[in-house]
């Protein structure tokens, strides 16, 4: 997972939410998240992104906003792989240095295991960029009526990895069930490929992330705040307390 | 020397629920318990855990023997832990006989689950009861009820405000506002209602809730709590000194609004 001097933020966005009002969620208040708990880094998402029907213009407005930051925002910016023009957003994400490309089947609209994402995921594997799927933003009991994206499952993720031998993937806010049902649901050389932030992990008493670090591996696990959704010190209080 | 914490939300098991490591689990909340510094567990039992009937519609038979584990819990930690009376109301005799059971032997809140809705008027011997001997009730929520859900007869903010408008003498608390649903719901629901206070228990560490929280219920009505996930807990509490609050608000949230509601007796070993 890293020390606490070098920590890195796998999962966090900026922009607006759709469905209720989040407090700044803006580069300069994640920086001073960030600066308060001690994460030295963070690879930054686009929430609206994820609701644009067209990712291109949300990369744009991205790249633009961390601009001022980029020595400790990185960009993971989105893309669309059955929208037209997306292997240009891949380029653009290699170009900023990107390191890794988010995507959001289940807003987008396409299947999770067809041919469009097993052609995202070549495409990233040869330009070297991890693949990041998100499960969930929100608990699905608490959902706005129009917010009628499923949660992805994870046959998705078993998909994704099998479809390229080289692609690596990033899975964000998976529980405990969604962890084994893929993990243990892979070969070892896909499970190898694929790591898990633990924004959406329990910690004690039931102690789901300490079960995960000694049946998955603490190797495969990486520090994700999930925020401007979530309480940013809630990922760091799991870690202190993990058995 | 830090000042208490209470945790007005905490669980336990017993050598009924059909979970082999019970004793563990156990160990293991209070241990956590030690190392961020909560020195009260405000606990239920709620009977079997499904074991040998639905958590959320129990037994008479396993709430009884939930309960006695959670004297037994108390009596083995008189310093650190405190039992609600769980009950299922829709065996009104037997509830109130386990409430009257359970406050004689040192409990010192009742627990209501999901057995039968709020609003009920099954539950108005229970809050009566509740009002007369100073027992504040806890109950089990989803932050806005908007249908039916299989294993649960769920009530919401609203269902409880209806119960304590026909109860002003009786306290109660709203369950884990973090614990699932819509809380901005719950929260503009329970403006101007004196007697519900809000625990912050639960696994959702939502931005933009603890907000909320201050701006309709206020400090004075917010009581920390766990649940099932104890680091949440702990990140909500930090969270609000990040938040600005005052080191007088967070105290009454650690520990102040919960003497208030339960009295004197849960302040624990440290005070």
């Amino acid at each position: 997972m890293g020390d606490r001097m070098t920590l890195t933020d796998h999962n966090a966005l900026i922009g607006a939410y759709p469905f209720r009002r989040l407090p700044e969620p803006t580069p300069e208040r994640l920086l001073a998240e960030m600066g308060r708990l001690g994460i030295t880094s963070a690879w930054v998402g686009h929430l609206p992104s994820a609701f644009y029907r067209d990712a291109a213009s949300g990369n744009d407005e991205l790249l633009a906003a961390l601009e001022p930051h980029r020595g400790r925002l990185l960009p993971v910016p989105a893309v669309h792989p059955a929208f037209p023009g997306w292997q240009r957003e891949v380029a653009r994400a290699v170009e900023a240095s990107a390191p890794a490309v988010r995507t959001y089947p289940s807003h987008y609209g396409f299947d999770p295991a067809g041919r469009a994402m097993a052609a995202l995921c070549a495409a990233c594997a040869e330009a070297g960029l991890e693949v990041v799927l998100t499960v969930r933003f929100e608990d699905a009991r608490q959902r706005h009526a129009l917010d009628a994206a499923p949660d992805l499952i994870g046959a998705a993720v078993r998909a994704a990895v099998r479809s390229d031998p080289r692609v690596r993937l990033l899975v964000t806010a998976a529980d405990r069930a969604f962890v084994e049902e893929v993990h243990f649901g892979s070969t070892p050389e896909e499970a190898a490929r694929i790591r898990w932030d633990i924004s959406w992990i329990w910690g004690p008493p039931e102690d789901h992330l300490a079960q995960l670090f000694r049946t998955v591996g603490r190797e495969r696990f990486v520090l994700g705040t999930h925020f401007p959704l979530r309480l940013p010190e809630a990922a760091l209080t799991k870690l202190e307390l993990a058995q | 020397m830090t000042s208490p914490l209470i945790d007005v939300h905490a669980h336990f098991d017993h050598d009924r629920c059909g979970r082999s490591g019970w004793a563990e689990a156990n160990a293991r909340r209070l241990a956590v318990g030690e190392r961020i510094g909560i020195t009260m567990h405000i606990a239920s039992i709620l009977g079997s855990w499904g074991h040998t009937s639905p958590t959320y519609f129990p037994s008479p038979d396993d709430v009884t023997y939930g309960n006695a584990a959670m004297r037994a819990l108390q009596r083995e930690h008189p310093g650190r832990i405190r039992g609600y009376v769980a009950v299922n109301p829709n065996f009104t005799r037997h509830a109130v006989a386990e409430i009257e059971r359970g406050l004689a032997e040192g409990m010192v809140g009742i627990k209501l689950g999901a057995s039968r809705r709020a609003t009920d008027p099954l539950l108005d011997p229970i809050a009566q009861l509740a009002a007369e001997r100073g027992a504040p009730i806890l109950q089990h929520a989803w932050q806005h009820r908007r249908r039916e859900v299989p294993g649960q007869e769920i009530s919401d903010a609203l269902d409880l405000a209806a119960l304590a408008a026909r109860h002003p003498g009786a306290k109660f608390i709203l369950a884990h506002i973090g614990g699932g649903g819509d809380w901005a719901h719950s929260l503009r629901a329970l403006v101007g209602v004196p007697n519900i206070w809000v625990d912050l228990s639960g696994s959702g560490v939502d931005r933009g809730m603890l907000g909320l929280c201050v701006e309709c219920v206020g400090v004075r009505r917010l009581v920390w709590g766990t649940d099932l996930t104890m680091d949440t807990g702990l990140a909500k509490l930090r969270h609000l000194s990040a938040m600005g609050c005052s080191e007088e608000d967070i105290e009454q949230v650690r520990w102040k609004n919960a003497v208030e509601v339960f009295g004197r007796g849960v302040v624990g070993d440290e005070s």
